[in-house]
């Protein structure tokens, strides 16, 4: 037998195992389970749906347990075999983080951009691993980039917002197409100049520097994805400086994290930086300068 | 951090009183996210003496004699209304319905500062009675079912929380002062509900009479029984209907009960057993009290001891009425503090359509809204979304922007509450659309239909706007 023909039929083994001891479906249940996302006859262990079932025998207060599970995405009230997790936990355990390395290797899909009116230019690093060893790198952007930035971008703006993906192209993905148009017109509202908006491939939050620089930016504003954890893997943040420079220092920064949604939505976000910005352009000052 | 100060005045069947306490709140986000404003602390600074409630006449509550109470709790306190953030001034009980009840209110909540609500309605007593004796915060630390019984001098308010949740609340016209002895140890008064339970027991009392501690007990005895009843722990009498107070809701009970607490000025005589004359407070209070020790509903369930007994009421009213907006918000400043301002609030289908970007019902909605509330203001009440995408933020400013064109005043401002994290956003879109049109947005707030709002100026910076939800108002 081929090599991934009999990767497979032990997989269907072990799952078929697994469904008949109930380890890893559901059992029967006379509830409609709501929104079991499938594919195929396998579940999405990563699902909402999925990860509700209390995986705990035998709770002595089930309604308190679902209070308690209902309020963090904290692997609470899973049971244990033994001494050890049980499979479905560490399945799940094993899926949140493929997920997570997924969106730190994947590529925004590019026709968000192109959604969006957005062109995409790229730092120093060229491909992920080099973005991934060598932070250096993904802090400049390329010669080809600036060119393009002073071509394409209107000059000196008050406030210039781009893109990055940073370690995560999901967050991006998730969130981007709300919180952008939400910000850009807040600020537009308010009289401000909002320079031509754009996507930094393998960039690093200090590539905004460079950006400042490139452009005479008063304000800028650099929404990048957050390193994934096991919770979520869509949590972008937002990090402002006020005139900045290539190599200003790390507390001039203002940052507004937790940007998805379960944390503050897309759109919410984008009201609130409208204001921070618009603070930060009054005070002259941003980072730990800013008075809040 | 910033604090204010809140004052509580309970005008009940039998006592008033006055207290005030701060509250201190918080920005309780991590520094790099968006800020969280919450209620940190809130403690009692000053409890006024249990004042008798004033009357002139057995329908008529002495205004001007509670307004002299309040001014010298104020001066004794060493507080000025001025300095007062919030709070709420309630009428209680049976004084509720007395005939200048929604006078001598105006009265006060004007008197005591710019932002103090005046609030009433059976239903919302027994909720804050429930908060200022502690069983709220015993339902919530231990994740169970605690009820609380406040039993007063006109009514008993029940209300049930369920690990903090208000899961039923009820009141019933049973209390310790619908019976009055005068010093002389004669019946002075019975109230109807009082005399459809004598009748019941199977006694008669008329005023008048000689007070017979047996008879009079053989009264308190019913009234005890009909509490049980209440709390189902025995068959429901007829009798039980016909002492509902009216305007209250039917009470609802949970599949288990883990404690019952006892408030109000009866609780005291639940707990002291006291020899001495039962009629000391000129009333049935002590006899009711200890019908209450010695009946089904005591000897059933476990007792909590109160945090409060007779001040429950108005520490709830001055301590836990006032809640706070959700910290991302929009709104223009001089429209503060607003007052009474009745709930519009959106069907499912009147908010999808205004999802979608119909504006017209929603109009003749407000349109009819103002007819019946006779003034044009008015707060929409929406679920909102979760996560909405900009284009339904959008939409639904346009729709709102729309209706509020269509049917309010050019000078009356577009008021909206959600549920959903999403009133910033709201606001922002809307405001360009309003031409001028003043504006407030404000999230995390859950009212319903025929709720009024109390909003006080912005706290924190502008962070949060301080506000109360009250669920009746008079006339």
């Amino acid at each position: 037998m081929a090599e991934p023909e009999r990767i497979a039929a032990i997989v269907a083994e072990v799952m078929e195992q697994l469904r008949r001891t109930g380890s890893v479906v559901l059992p029967a249940s006379p509830a409609p389970q709501p929104e079991m996302q499938s594919a195929g006859d396998c579940e999405d262990l990563t699902s909402p749906a999925c990860k509700k079932i209390s995986l705990l025998d035998h709770p002595q207060d089930p309604e308190a347990l679902e209070r308690m599970r209902g309020r963090t995405t904290a692997r609470i009230g899973v049971g244990r075999a033994g001494p050890r997790l049980k499979t479905k936990t560490m399945l799940t355990l094993r899926a949140d983080h493929a997920q997570a390395r997924d969106a730190v290797f994947a590529d925004v899909d590019s026709a968000l951009p192109q959604r969006l009116g957005l062109f995409t230019v790229e730092t120093r690093c060229g491909d992920k691993d080099t973005y991934l060893t060598r932070p250096d790198l993904g802090r400049r952007l390329s010669e080809e980039a600036a060119e393009t930035l002073r071509q394409r971008c209107i000059p000196h703006p008050d406030v210039q917002i781009f893109a990055s993906d940073g370690l995560s192209s999901t967050a991006v993905e998730a969130n981007l197409e709300k919180i952008l148009p939400a910000l850009t017109d807040g600020l537009k509202a308010r009289g401000l100049t909002v320079g031509t908006p754009f996507l930094l491939r393998f960039g690093r939050v200090a590539a905004e520097d460079h950006v400042a620089e490139i452009l005479g930016a008063k304000v800028v504003c650099v929404l990048l994805g957050e390193r994934p954890g096991l919770a979520t893997a869509e949590s972008m943040s937002a990090y402002i400086v006020y005139n900045a420079y290539v190599g200003i220092p790390e507390s001039k920064r203002t940052v507004v994290s937790n940007i998805h949604k379960d944390g503050i939505s897309a759109v919410e976000a984008g009201a609130y930086l409208t204001e921070v910005i618009c603070k930060i352009l009054e005070q002259k000052a941003s980072g730990v300068d800013l008075v809040k | 951090m910033a604090e204010i100060l809140s004052v509580g005045i309970d005008i009940g069947t039998s006592t008033t009183q006055v207290i005030f306490s701060r509250i201190a709140m918080e920005n309780t986000a991590a520094y790099f996210a968006v800020p969280h404003v919450s209620i940190v602390d809130k403690r009692v600074v000053y409890k006024s003496a249990v004042h008798v409630t004033p009357l002139r006449t057995p329908v008529l509550i002495d205004g001007d004699a509670v307004r002299d109470i309040v001014a010298a709790e104020f001066e004794k306190a060493g507080f000025t209304p001025a300095d007062t953030g919030t709070g709420a001034v309630i009428i209680t009980g049976e004084s509720a319905r007395k005939e200048n009840a929604a006078v001598v209110l105006e009265k006060l909540s004007g008197f005591a500062g710019e932002f103090v609500v005046s609030t009433a309605g059976p239903d919302l007593e027994s909720v804050i009675a429930g908060k200022g004796s502690g069983a709220w915060k015993d339902s919530v630390d231990h994740q169970c079912a605690t009820v609380n019984l406040d039993v007063g001098g006109g009514t008993t308010n029940i209300v049930v929380f369920s690990r903090g949740d208000v899961a039923g609340k009820g009141c019933y016209d049973i209390g310790g002062r619908l019976i009055r002895v005068s010093p002389e140890g004669r019946i002075q008064s019975v109230s109807p509900a009082a005399a459809a339970a004598a009748r019941d027991a199977g006694v008669s009392l008329s005023p008048g009479d000689r007070a017979d501690v047996q008879t009079l007990s053989a009264v308190t005895g019913r009234m005890a029984q009909l509490l049980a009843e209440a709390m189902g722990l025995s068959r429901p009498t007829p009798l039980l209907r016909a002492v509902q107070t009216p305007g209250s809701t039917p009470l609802a009970l949970p599949p288990r009960i883990d404690r019952i607490c006892f408030s109000g000025g009866v609780a005291d005589c639940i707990r002291e057993d006291r020899t001495g004359d039962p009629f000391r407070f000129g009333d049935v209070g002590p006899l009711l009290g200890r019908s209450i020790r010695e009946g089904l509903l005591y000897r059933s369930l476990p007792v909590l001891e109160a945090g409060e007994t007779i001040r429950a009421t108005v520490v709830g009213a001055g301590t836990y009425t006032t809640t706070l907006s959700g910290s991302t918000i929009a709104y223009d400043e001089d429209l503060f503090p607003m007052k009474n301002v009745p709930v519009l609030k959106l069907t499912e289908a009147e908010e999808a359509a205004a999802f979608r970007g119909e504006a017209e019902t929603l109009a003749d909605r407000m349109v009819w809204f103002a007819g019946q509330s006779d003034g044009s203001r008015m707060l929409l009440s929406l679920r909102g979304r979760r996560d909405p995408s900009y284009g339904e933020v959008k939409t639904l400013a346009a729709s709102l922007s729309r209706a509020a064109e269509l049917a309010l005043p050019a000078e009356e401002p577009l008021l909206v509450a959600l549920e959903e994290d999403m009133a910033k956003a709201l606001g922002a879109a809307m405001s360009p659309l309003l031409r001028g049109r003043p504006m407030m947005a404000i999230d995390s707030v859950h009212t319903e239909d025929g709720d009024y709002l109390d909003l006080g100026r912005p706290l924190m910076n502008g962070l949060v706007i301080p506000l109360v939800v009250k669920t009746l108002l008079f006339g």
